[in-house]
């Protein structure tokens, strides 16, 4: 399920696109457009507001053949979407933030209904204190209502996964929803080269939804989401469990396809990176993997064995995959753009530590939280993070959590 | 890869200026990206964005704290904020301001921080040009003449995608006035 080579430049030649400058939003919306959503209903929050005026904008040029519905909140944009995907149409949505939280209700209902609804968060941290800026913690509030989790690096990665996103939504294993996971203003806000496949491949990848389980058919009728009780809410539980379950095949296949039609794969649930003999390892999520990239290149240059492992799929949560990923390391830090508030670490870091349960000769785990309220992951704070992770794999005295932009000051 | 970090004022689009840059070089196949600095959105309010440009693909997700160039868009800002921080490399600065090279009082760090500088008085091209006082477009045909980095015309193909197409042959009239305008003058370091 993983691939070591991630190719970033296009060279299947029927599906290289035009290349174009657009930022994460725009990103976003280009990825609606091309899987041809029909129904599409969202309410403007910071920093997801761009790709709403995109969106009305690609559907005012006629680009976009769909029904926009301006809604009044989230609440009512996600709902209107379940109705949408329940008369059989494809959909979207994006939010972020305070609008997730307004979405609570219709969000732990879109799984638990089996609707491959597929939605942005533009991610953002808060909701207090007062906060409009960049951070995880709102998606990873949701972590556990039951859909899928796609994080994302780049605004091209952000494109292409919408598109993946409805392939492995819909597929007959699966029927659940997914959340394309975007750094609010350091992906939503960047400005960035991104090619758009032509939509003709995508076309080809995609085809059009066909409902055949959860219907509004007037000549069939039939009632969803009942008052379920007891053994028949036990066993629509594990089904859903079992088909989060099953998604990993499918998020691996699906970026394989992918891959083989538009020259561009990530690695499906993960992504490693110059792991082949590596002694100690990063492992990230989001867009600070970028920046990790690079640091990691600047420590092979002086010389340590170093590698990264690159988390796509929060949900389901890639345990196999990072176990064997980082089976030879000695040591892994564990970098964080959110909290654990019940542990008093990141939520990457106590998963990674749990998934190692049992493994033996597990890699000693180090965490690092930065990044929280936009604040910037540097190349210093990274250069910091894998001296740590170095002390830790030396035996070295180290702090298991290390807040890394409070340490300057 | 070289960075590039505006400085500019909320409403003088060095943000918008930072995305048609990166467009500029994407024309003439390089990558680059660009994001702004993520503060309070005011008018007025000072601001930056930071561009970077490669043969490869960009891959940091970071503010530039080393620019090889700097674009300061609006005159008042060099009292207010420490513009030419962390240069490096060829160490340029592009300058808004209506004095001469030679009568302009630079701040004394800057002959050690500054290579090269090229100063044009943006804000009297623009009102010429446009009708209004906003340099963004102005400063990035006088970058383009001072750095050599990008051609103007890559420049200018890009302000369609970003600009309002009332606005587009006045900023284009406006950059390329800038772009031989600009006096560009190579520093003596000490």
């Amino acid at each position: 399920m993983v691939t070591e080579q991630v190719k970033h430049t296009s060279n299947a030649a029927r599906g290289v696109g035009k290349v174009t400058v657009m930022d994460g939003n725009k990103a976003a919306a280009y990825g609606a457009l091309l899987s041809r959503v029909q129904v599409l209903a969202a309410y403007p929050i910071t920093p997801q507001t761009p790709l709403v005026e995109y969106l009305s904008q690609f559907v005012a040029d006629g680009a976009l053949k769909a029904d926009f519905v301006e809604v009044e909140s989230e609440h009512s944009s996600l709902s209107v979407l379940h109705g949408a995907s329940l008369a059989g149409a494809r959909t979207f949505t994006a939010t972020s933030g305070q609008g997730l939280a307004l979405m609570y209700e219709p969000y732990n209902r879109t799984p638990t209904i089996r609707l491959p609804i597929v939605m942005g968060i533009a991610t953002r941290d808060g909701i207090s204190p007062q906060c409009v800026w960049g951070g995880h913690q709102d998606a990873i509030n949701v972590r556990d209502a039951g859909w899928i989790q796609l994080f994302v690096e780049d605004n091209q990665e952000i494109l292409d996964t919408v598109i993946m996103a409805y392939k492995i939504a819909e597929h007959p294993d699966v029927l659940l929803p997914v959340n394309v996971c975007y750094d609010g203003f350091y992906l939503s806000h960047m400005a960035d080269r991104v090619e758009i496949p032509p939509q003709e491949i995508v076309d080809e990848f995609l085809p059009p939804y066909r409902p055949t389980h959860q219907i509004l058919d007037p000549d069939n009728p039939m009632s969803i989401d009942p008052l379920t009780p007891n053994e028949l809410f036990m066993e629509y539980r594990y089904k859903h469990l079992q088909a989060l379950q099953r998604a990993k095949q499918v998020i691996a296949d699906v970026d394989q396809e992918f891959a083989s039609l538009f020259g561009r794969g990530y690695g499906g649930l993960i992504e490693k990176y110059r792991m082949d003999d590596a002694e100690i390892a990063i492992v990230g999520i989001g867009s600070p993997v970028g920046t990790a990239r690079v640091a990691v290149d600047r420590a092979r240059d002086e010389g340590k064995k170093i590698g990264l492992v690159k988390v796509r799929a929060l949900r389901p949560f890639p345990r196999e995959e990072l176990v064997e990923a980082l089976r030879n390391v000695r040591s892994v830090g564990v970098m964080d753009k959110n909290v654990c508030f019940g542990w008093g670490t990141g939520v990457l870091f106590m998963e990674l530590r749990s998934a190692m349960l049992g493994v033996p000769k597990p890699p000693a785990t180090v965490g690092f939280i930065d990044g929280l309220g936009g604040s910037d992951i540097t190349m210093e704070h990274y250069a910091r993070a894998i001296a740590i992770v170095d002390d830790s794999a030396n035996g070295l005295a180290h702090q298991e959590i290390t807040w890394l932009g409070l340490e300057e000051e | 890869m070289k960075e590039i970090r505006l400085h500019g004022r909320g409403g003088q689009g060095a943000v918008i200026a930072s995305q048609i840059l990166v467009n500029a070089f994407v024309i003439e196949g390089k990558y680059g990206n660009s994001m702004p600095f993520f503060g309070f959105e005011r008018r007025g309010a000072p601001l930056s964005a930071f561009v970077r440009f490669d043969d490869r693909p960009i891959r940091e997700k970071t503010q530039v704290y080393s620019p090889d160039c700097v674009i300061v868009v609006d005159p008042t800002l060099r009292s207010a904020v420490k513009v030419f921080d962390g240069l490096k490399g060829e160490r340029i600065a592009v300058l808004n301001d209506r004095k001469a090279i030679d009568q302009i009082d630079l701040p004394e760090s800057m002959p050690e921080s500054v290579n090269k500088v090229g100063i044009v008085d943006a804000t009297k091209i623009a009102i010429e040009c446009i009708g209004v006082p906003i340099t963004n477009t102005s400063m990035l045909g006088a970058f383009a003449a001072t750095t050599g980095w990008v051609k103007l015309d890559s420049i200018v193909r890009s302000f369609e995608l970003f600009l309002n197409p009332k606005l587009l042959e006045g900023n284009v009239k406006a950059a390329r006035a800038a772009y031989e305008a600009v006096q560009v003058r190579e520093l003596v370091t000490l």
